[in-house]
């Protein structure tokens, strides 16, 4: 929910700045750190939480309905690959640890390219295919659907 | 003032707005176009923008063709069923028939997507939906786009759309300005793909205060793709067709897996299930082709998502809210209550924050389910966008000018949320979208279609005067009074916002008036929109950059705002009731309303045109499963 960040970590580094998507963190001309400019603009998207290299964003739930008290962290790890999230309750009674893959893959290794993929041919431009396509649709040899090949047949257009 | 003009030439394919579907834009666009120049201009940091920048716990779109499990008609059938009828079956079909080639290519890139261990498919949330663990989905498809274009442009707030003065009608790149330096940027392109997103606080929403931001769609979804669109003369489809979802309370948590995973389910204050006795009523409404309640429940057709809207509003007005969801019997399950929580993390963490907060343990306690404010946008379960031409195999003459997702604008193309009629595309029929879009980009331009574009100085120098009037506006009124917000002489964007949100919520249907309309009131909203677009035209001031960019925002809120309510106004029926109602037209009226709406605003004047586009139904009726 909206957040706040604290005096005693933030470096003003500019990472959150960089990456919230509302551009709502901004850096204090005075102090030097960040801090959230406009709270009602904030969706707790946490992605400024997850991009602070000192952890020192938090969030703390919107005051027009949520209790204080409560706390939900999260540590992103894109060299190992993995998200951790604890969630403790206000009233202390649940403590949870959560942990999430992020990637199968070392980060961004698996995504080709295009530069140096073969140029597609003249046939292929006049088809209806995208690149990788038939084959990446059913891994199979199979081609691409068409209204001919699953028997549909296009009715008359209503219009009143 | 002393911002820059930065100018970036001779651009073949530039992407204004790298969400789900900007991104496989660019992405798909340097296949076809090895020696072409691609540009993204995106208003935030592509690797978290757009409505998937906290992530998402499943793909929604994915058929499944692989392991036999669906065919491309099967979800046009899925979708036109769910919108009352109303879609673009061609643009469906060809999205349907290619998104799976999406989803396996994110598997290869490193999606973690989860596996049903019996049978090595895909481990499936509902028939359509896969579950993964997409916290990194944004960063992701942005690392496929930054591969693919020759320069990403991140923080350029889009504002208009250039056009060229040779010929009418075509387009000529786009202007915005840095929301970081404040320099303005001219982006002389060939062909645009606007990926800019759909829109929400649009209208009223449910919460105050600190609380605002907490929208189900980002706040940050500004209906940029529309009002750069409308603005440049594109015609648009079905903006009458909003969307309210049904969410857990104040957080807006999602409620797919829930439903279709876990297993749980609503009822009302009593423990009792309501929303069967809310359907013979509601039949009538509608008319048994749409909801038949006595065979229904044997052919296993699901419910139309308005239809249990309808149902849910109606139980709650009738004084036995709350609706819960019933969470205490799955969350026994110590592996179904970690995906529970998982699916908000990767999602919706703000659900999560509250739940901790008000000490709310699902397994415990069932909590409460609310409906939301509408929005508009067109790739969830709700179809409003551009009027854009189909794939020739596909598409009758009505619907086919050329080239696939071309909007009526020549060289302006759309994707995800941008294009009109294709509900249902979700994440991956967004990004896909975004891929037939730039195959078709290419084409266009190797056709010549490009050909001869020109753009005049004044033209741009028009744009950048009308990028700063706000921060002119501010500076020249800001002594007129000692301290403080409220001016004679102009409004701030967060006054404008408001005033906005308030009009759409009371004259066209938001939650205060219980989703319901008529055209009196819509005539009076029509008018108050009126007043407040002069004033956004001679009034709007921000105080730094920061600000100016809100003003642009709401100046797209604004353009789709009134398209929104002219659709409202010119559809005289209740086609979805639990999205919204025509108070004067109560009925589903198929005799006279079984179309598509097409809209003009023409650019010179701003007036309005509204028309109807046949219907086809490319699919017959049959489930063959
Ligand atoms: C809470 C939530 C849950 C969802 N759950 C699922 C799910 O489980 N599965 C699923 O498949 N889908 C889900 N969706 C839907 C999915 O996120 C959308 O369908 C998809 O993101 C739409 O893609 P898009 O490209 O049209 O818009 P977006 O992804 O929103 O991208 C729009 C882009 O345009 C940029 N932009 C906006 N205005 C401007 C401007 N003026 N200038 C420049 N750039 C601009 C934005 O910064 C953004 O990058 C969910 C969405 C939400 C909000
Ligand atoms: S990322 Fe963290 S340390 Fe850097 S400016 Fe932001 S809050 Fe401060
Ligand atoms: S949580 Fe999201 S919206 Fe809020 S400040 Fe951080 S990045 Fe911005």
């Amino acid at each position: 929910m909206p957040t706040f960040v604290k005096m005693t970590r933030c470096d003003g580094c500019g990472e959150c700045v960089d990456i919230c998507p509302s551009d709502i963190m901004h850096i204090d001309k005075t102090i030097r750190r960040a801090y959230n400019i406009e709270p009602n603009m904030c969706w707790e998207c946490y992605s400024c939480v997850k991009a602070c290299p000192h952890h020192a964003i938090d969030v703390r739930g919107y005051a027009d309905f949520t209790p204080l008290g409560s706390s939900v962290r999260v540590h992103r790890d894109e060299e190992k690959g993995v998200i951790a999230w604890r969630i403790i309750f206000r009233n202390g009674k649940k403590d949870m640890e959560l942990l999430a893959p992020i990637t199968t893959k070392p980060w961004g290794t698996g995504i080709p390219d295009l530069n140096s993929v073969t140029e597609p041919s003249d046939e292929m431009r006049n088809s209806n295919l995208l690149y990788n396509e038939p084959k990446y649709i059913r891994m199979d040899e199979e081609g691409l659907h068409t209204l001919e090949t699953n028997k549909l047949v296009m009715k008359e257009g209503v219009y009143h | 003032m002393a911002y820059k003009t930065i100018v970036e030439d001779n651009i073949d394919v530039l992407v204004a707005g790298a969400g789900l579907g900007g991104t496989g834009a660019a992405f798909e666009a340097r296949y076809w176009g090895k020696d072409k120049k691609i540009i993204i201009a995106e208003k935030a940091n592509i690797d978290r923008s757009g409505a998937v920048a906290q992530g998402l716990y499943a793909i929604n779109c994915y058929m499944g063709t692989r392991f036999g499990e669906n065919n491309p008609e099967d979800h046009v059938r899925y979708a036109r069923m769910d919108l009352m009828g109303m879609v673009r079956e061609d643009l469906l079909f060809d999205m349907a028939r290619h998104v799976d080639s999406a989803v396996h290519q994110f598997e290869e890139w490193g999606m973690p997507i989860m596996k049903n261990q019996e049978t090595g498919a895909y481990l499936r949330e509902g028939r359509w939906q896969i579950m993964i663990h997409g916290e990194s989905y944004k960063p992701m498809v942005a690392e496929a786009a930054k591969k693919s274009a020759d320069k990403v442009f991140n923080r350029i707030c889009v504002t208009h759309l250039l056009m060229d003065e040779s010929q009418e009608n075509r387009v000529a790149g786009a202007v915005g300005f840095n929301v970081r330096t404040g320099d303005y940027h001219v982006f002389k392109s060939k062909t645009v793909i606007v990926g800019a997103g759909g829109a929400s606080n649009i209208y009223k929403p449910r919460s105050v205060g600190e609380g605002a931001g907490r929208v189900w769609y980002a706040p940050w979804s500004s209906g940029s793709a529309y009002g750069l669109m409308i603005e440049a003369g594109a015609k648009m489809t079905q903006m009458e067709n909003k969307i309210v979802l049904a969410r857990f309370k104040d957080g807006y948590g999602p409620v797919g897996a829930y439903f279709l995973h876990l297993k749980t389910y609503t009822q009302n204050c009593n423990g009792e299930e309501y929303e069967s006795k809310w359907f013979p009523e509601l039949s009538k409404m509608v008319g048994k082709e749409y909801l038949d309640t006595e065979n229904q429940h044997f052919s296993h057709k699901p419910i139309p998502t308005c239809l249990r809207n309808h149902a849910f509003i109606n139980e709650v007005n009738a004084g036995r809210g709350p609706i819960h969801m019933v969470t205490m019997e799955a969350f026994q399950d110590p592996h179904l209550e970690e995906i529970g929580w998982h699916n908000f993390l990767g999602m919706t963490v703000g659900q999560a924050v509250l739940w901790a907060s008000n000490d709310v343990d699902p397994k415990h306690e069932n909590p409460e389910l609310t409906t939301s404010e509408p929005y508009v946008m067109g790739s969830h379960a709700t179809g409003c966008g551009a009027w854009c031409s189909g794939p020739e195999d596909l598409s009758p003459k009505e619907y086919f000018w050329g080239y696939n997702r071309m909007t009526t604008v020549h060289g302006l193309f759309g994707c995800g949320d941008a294009v009109g009629g294709t509900p249902h595309a979700f994440s991956s029929g967004s990004f896909t979208e975004g891929r037939l879009a730039a195959k078709a980009a290419v084409q266009y331009i190797n056709d010549g279609k490009a050909d001869g574009i020109t753009v005049t100085e004044s033209q741009i120098d028009k744009r950048r005067e009308e990028i700063y009037k706000p921060l002119e506006t501010y500076r020249v009124y800001r002594n007129h009074i000692t301290a403080g917000s409220v001016n004679p002489y102009y409004i701030n964007p967060r006054q404008g916002l408001d005033r906005l949100q308030k009009m759409m919520d009371e004259y066209c249907g938001g939650v205060t008036v219980s989703y319901m309309t008529n055209s009196k009131l819509l005539h009076i909203g029509l008018k108050k929109l009126g007043t407040l677009a002069e004033d956004w035209k001679n009034s709007i001031a921000a105080e730094d950059i920061h600000e100016l960019l809100r003003a642009w925002e709401l100046k797209h809120r604004i353009l789709a705002s009134e398209s929104v309510m002219q659709h409202t106004l010119f559809r005289d029926e209740t086609r979805w009731p639990g999205y919204y109602y025509r108070g004067d037209y109560m009925k589903l009226d198929d005799k006279n309303w079984h179309v598509l709406t097409v809209s003009h605003r023409d650019p010179a004047t701003g007036k309005y045109t509204m028309e109807k586009a046949p219907l086809y139904h490319l699919i017959g009726e049959d489930e063959k499963k």
